[in-house]
């Protein structure tokens, strides 16, 4: 056989292929790698933007040490984090597993359930501002009905955080969708093998429905990670970008927000956007790493 | 996604009672879903006087008058000597006590408890709140904005994300694998990490304040959709590529004129996508515009709150309105939207 054309085509195939993908290539050195890299230097340096930068060496991670607002911020977040993941992601399941039931006008409750997750964003947060308003809203009217009285929620800095955890809720749509995805793809043999050998409705949630559905969690628990230490938008627009009352709501991304685009301190705020991706890559590292001990891959099963 | 739905009792094992339990705890949950959709409609038609019933009722509704003597007095459901009338109160009496008239016969007074008698309501709704607030927000020229943004986005996604998820569905070359997984890898990435210098960047071409930081760097393809694609395109037969192929197209003329057509759900799936992320976006356009000229909806939504939080009948027309669209989107393509989500998990 004669190599040199098979050589030439392979050659051929390959730069066609990058020349396919050059735009994201393009992209990747243009928005993502080169700007990484830019921002890892800012964080050693003094940058105002007007300015050059002015090289400072680790000043900005030290300040940011003695920062008692960066410890505050942090805090908020995993505080929202630690509230609102779990949370949504039993919530979304449970919807999910009620939403897969075989049941009359089952197509009318999932287009209800999902219809929340497509209007995320400004509309929405002013929305639940106003529901959420003592006064004038209507949450504590409707807690009133069960003689609770209600707190100032948005506007009392211990009721804040619960109050966008509410408000998370709401649209877990998003979630329910993967899940529900997760839940149809569980093979029928299984539960008929389980329930030839007697397991009860129970048993085969727990040990066929659960354990088959942990990539869907596993999925679901780090696109949530992410999206919380991303969490801007709903808080920006309730409190027009400040983070109160008495900064109860002053989330990570808030405060970077504030140094970069309100202080112009480019340098620290991309100190702080190097920590955020640090506690975020150890974060999603130490759950893949637990994944080995609670995620089922139905390749395993399915490769037969 | 199948259509079969599945129980976790398996398919003949849920009794009735599971399933009259389950449609309960449904309902329940889809009323709630569904009262703040009703309480942002409510209130955008209300008036002032009717924003300031608290607690504020679902049904927009206010007190039914009656123009006594040039004055309009508030109409009440009165109890006299056993009969039940329709009365006007025209003053307020100390101990609870009011006057009452009856509008056919104003001379004559009564003074009542108001307590023991019950205002008469109408259902009144101010629809003029929609024209009125767009009007004051300016909703035309945030709307030529946003769908500016939107659209040419699209566009650029739409070209871009084509190629490069041809590029890694359809060739083999050294590290496209380690290109794939890297390109995999930047959903991970906090958006923050490489947003500062994005926007020294921009500053330095002179593009900020201007609509195009939201639009160029669509051209340049983005993970979630390239992802999308390039599992659509690994579905469509080898054998099509081949026969044309054989009949001497390129491989720019294969994308073109067989993939693509044969991706169309795949493409649609993607632009809706895009569509409700940009048109929800509200943190790139924050930053980048700030002339109100160039404001998108959601920043000019936004602002319109900061300045004049009071008109609260306003901001919720406002919100309304934008809305609208996704939802109206949303019933148009649920199914090829709910497709989209399990391939993708929602975007931003």
């Amino acid at each position: 056989m004669n190599s040199s054309p098979r050589i030439g085509l392979a050659r051929r195939e390959s730069l066609w292929a990058y020349a396919f993908i050059s735009p994201w290539i393009l992209g990747f050195i243009i928005f993502t790698i080169g700007p990484m890299l830019a921002s890892l230097f800012f964080s050693f340096t003094e940058y105002n933007i007007v300015d050059s930068p002015r090289w400072i060496g680790l000043t900005n991670y030290i300040n940011l040490f003695r920062d008692e607002l960066f410890w505050h911020s942090l805090g908020i977040t995993f505080k929202y984090a630690i509230i609102a993941l779990p949370l949504g992601l039993v919530f979304s399941y449970f919807i999910a597993v009620l939403l897969n039931q075989k049941i009359t006008g089952i197509n009318i409750w999932r287009t209800i359930y999902f219809l929340p997750s497509v209007i995320a964003g400004v509309a929405v947060a002013l929305l639940w501002g106003r529901i959420f308003d003592p006064k004038f809203g209507i949450l504590n009217p409707f807690l009133e009905q069960f003689g609770i009285k209600g707190p100032g929620w948005l506007a009392d800095p211990q009721w804040a955080v619960p109050a966008l955890v509410i408000m998370s809720l709401w649209s877990v749509g998003g979630n329910v969708i993967i899940y529900l995805a997760g839940l149809q793809g569980v093979p029928t043999e299984l539960y008929d093998a389980a329930k030839v050998d007697g397991a009860t409705a129970w048993q085969r949630f727990r040990h066929v429905t659960l354990p088959m559905t942990t990539p869907v969690i596993f999925y679901n628990l780090i696109l949530g990670l992410i999206g919380t230490f991303q969490y801007f938008t709903e808080v920006y627009v309730l409190t027009n970008g400040t983070g109160n009352p008495a900064r109860s709501t002053l989330f990570y991304n808030l405060y970077l927000y504030q140094n970069a685009f309100r202080y112009f301190h480019m340098g620290y705020a991309s100190t702080m956007a190097w920590v955020l991706f640090l506690i975020v890559l150890v974060f999603t590292l130490l759950i893949f790493r637990s994944s080995d001990a609670w995620v089922y891959y139905e390749g395993q099963l399915r490769g037969r | 996604m199948t259509q079969s739905a599945r129980s976790f009792t398996g398919v003949q094992g849920s009794s009735f009672i599971l399933k009259a339990i389950t449609t309960l705890i449904l309902a329940a949950g889809a009323v709630i879903i569904m009262i703040p959709f009703l309480y942002l409609l409510s209130t955008a038609v209300k008036d002032r006087d009717q924003l300031r019933q608290s607690p504020p009722p679902l049904i927009p509704i206010a007190a039914t008058t009656v123009n006594i003597n040039g004055q309009d007095e508030p109409l009440y459901r009165v109890t006299i000597d056993g009969q039940t009338r329709e009365m006007a109160l025209i003053k307020n009496r100390p101990g609870g006590k009011g006057l009452f008239v009856d509008p056919a016969n104003p001379e004559q007074t009564y003074e009542l408890v108001i307590a023991g008698q019950t205002a008469i309501k109408h259902v009144e709704m101010h629809f003029e709140n929609f024209p009125e607030s767009l009007k004051q927000m300016k909703f035309n020229k945030l709307l030529i904005n946003t769908l500016l943004v939107t659209f040419l986005g699209m566009a650029g996604m739409l070209f871009s994300c084509s190629l490069v998820a041809y590029g890694f569905s359809r060739f083999r070359a050294p590290w496209l694998n380690v290109l794939f997984i890297l390109l995999l890898s930047t959903i991970m990435l906090p958006s923050q990490v490489r947003l500062l210098p994005t926007y020294v960047l921009f500053n330095k071409l002179g593009w900020v304040d201007t609509l195009l930081p939201l639009i160029i760097p669509q051209f340049f393809a983005n993970a979630y959709d390239v992802f999308l694609l390039r599992q659509f395109f690994m579905t469509i037969p080898l054998e099509l590529d081949d026969a044309a192929k054989i009949d001497g197209a390129s491989p720019m003329q294969t994308l073109l004129f067989i993939i693509l057509p044969q991706a169309r759900p795949a493409l649609v799936s993607v632009a809706i996508f895009h569509f409700l992320y940009a048109w929800n976006d509200f943190y790139e356009p924050l930053i980048y515009l700030h002339s109100p000229e160039h404001w998108t909806l959601a920043v000019g939504l936004q602002t319109f709150n900061a300045l004049y939080a009071v008109n609260t009948n306003y901001i919720m027309a406002a919100s309304a309105v934008m809305i609208l669209p996704p939802i109206i989107l949303y019933f148009l393509a649920q199914r090829i939207f709910t497709q989209g989500v399990v391939f993708t998990g929602i975007k931003g």
